[in-house]
């Protein structure tokens, strides 16, 4: 179990960084969504299809939004050459060197305090806080739902609820606001 | 699109928005919710627009329509979350409707109905925020 985690983990990871490295804008929008088709796969294997239906709907929808855009716009901001360094200056000088070691030593400091915190944490799926042990066991009783993650968000969680969809008509506005063309060119034309 | 993605289409999308809509009022019974379904139906219009296309006249009054019906169901919410208090209750979110047996369609109380609202907000929600992308390219281009 947690090795498939790891592995698809390890694989997301390079879809991530290859991304940031693809030549093409489609390809790299294409290794962007083997990052959330893989948290499909783990929400499925970590025994949570709602998030998983719910991720794999909106990767869908962004995916085809996103690739609708890219193939409208210009493709030709990628083909330059990215500059990595000056000429005249060597590669590894006390810069390059600094940065390394920089990195390397902030890696094994976080490292170090990981291995600490989770030293004491019960194994992947295992609940300890009492909260989770009230809602598991009282929730269907007290809300009359047989979806305990429904009635989790709709009853105990309403609050939360809200205010996602209140994020969401936020979004919207903002959306609306921003691309409305008309409005503002007849504004610019009365003044 | 060529007339074979026009085809599929037709055929597709209804059984897609049924599905979304099977999905939001099972929420209570079956994984999914209001947020899965609303996706699955906007994802439904989604489709029908990317195939067939339309002008930009159509598409604004749709995106009024969808940004309206977006309003009134947040609105919706609000009111049913409040419905309690005005009820004498005095809890924000309280499930003041009998809540029937457990495994049942008609169950749970007011959840089915949170579920419906946030289902229709999230579906004008994305469908408006697709069409205000698509009309803004129309304009740009003439």
């Amino acid at each position: 179990m947690e090795i498939t985690l790891s592995i698809l983990l390890v694989f997301m990871i390079v879809g991530a960084v290859y991304a940031l490295f693809a030549k093409d804008l489609l390809s790299a929008l294409i290794s962007c969504g083997i990052v959330g088709y893989g948290l499909v796969i783990c929400f499925l294997l970590l025994k949570a299809p709602d998030l998983a239906i719910v991720q794999i709907v909106v990767e869908t929808i962004t995916l085809v939004i996103m690739v609708a855009v890219i193939l409208d716009s210009t493709r030709k901001d990628l083909k330059e050459n990215i500059v990595i360094r000056e000429k005249g200056i060597p590669f590894i000088n006390a810069r390059y060197v600094f940065n390394v070691l920089t990195v390397v030593v902030l890696t094994l400091f976080f490292l170090f305090f990981f291995n600490q915190a989770i030293d004491r944490l019960e194994p992947l799926g295992q609940h300890v806080t009492r909260m989770a042990t009230g809602y598991i066991e009282n929730a269907a009783e007290k809300t009359g739902s047989a979806n305990l993650v429904t009635g989790i968000i709709f009853d105990f969680r309403g609050y939360d609820t809200l205010g996602e969809a209140t994020i969401l008509f936020t979004a919207v506005m903002g959306v609306l606001t921003i691309l409305r063309l008309k409005g503002r060119k007849e504004q610019v034309n009365g003044e | 699109m060529s007339p074979i993605v026009k085809k599929v289409t037709q055929l597709v999308s209804g059984i897609i928005f049924l599905y979304g809509i099977y999905i939001i009022l099972h929420g209570h019974l079956t994984p999914g919710g209001g947020f899965a379904g609303g996706a699955i139906l906007a994802g439904s219009f989604i489709l029908l627009v990317l195939a067939f296309g339309s002008d930009v006249l159509r598409l604004r009054t749709k995106e009024e329509g969808s940004s309206l019906t977006e309003s009134l169901a947040i609105l919706a919410f609000v009111l049913m979350a409040t419905m309690a208090m005005l009820l004498g209750t005095k809890i924000f979110f309280s499930n003041f409707l009998p809540k029937g047996h457990i495994g049942e369609l008609i169950s749970a109380g007011v959840i089915p109905l949170y579920n419906i609202a946030v289902g229709i907000e999230v579906a004008a929600a994305l469908f408006t925020i697709f069409l205000a992308l698509v009309i803004y390219k129309e304009e740009i281009t003439k």
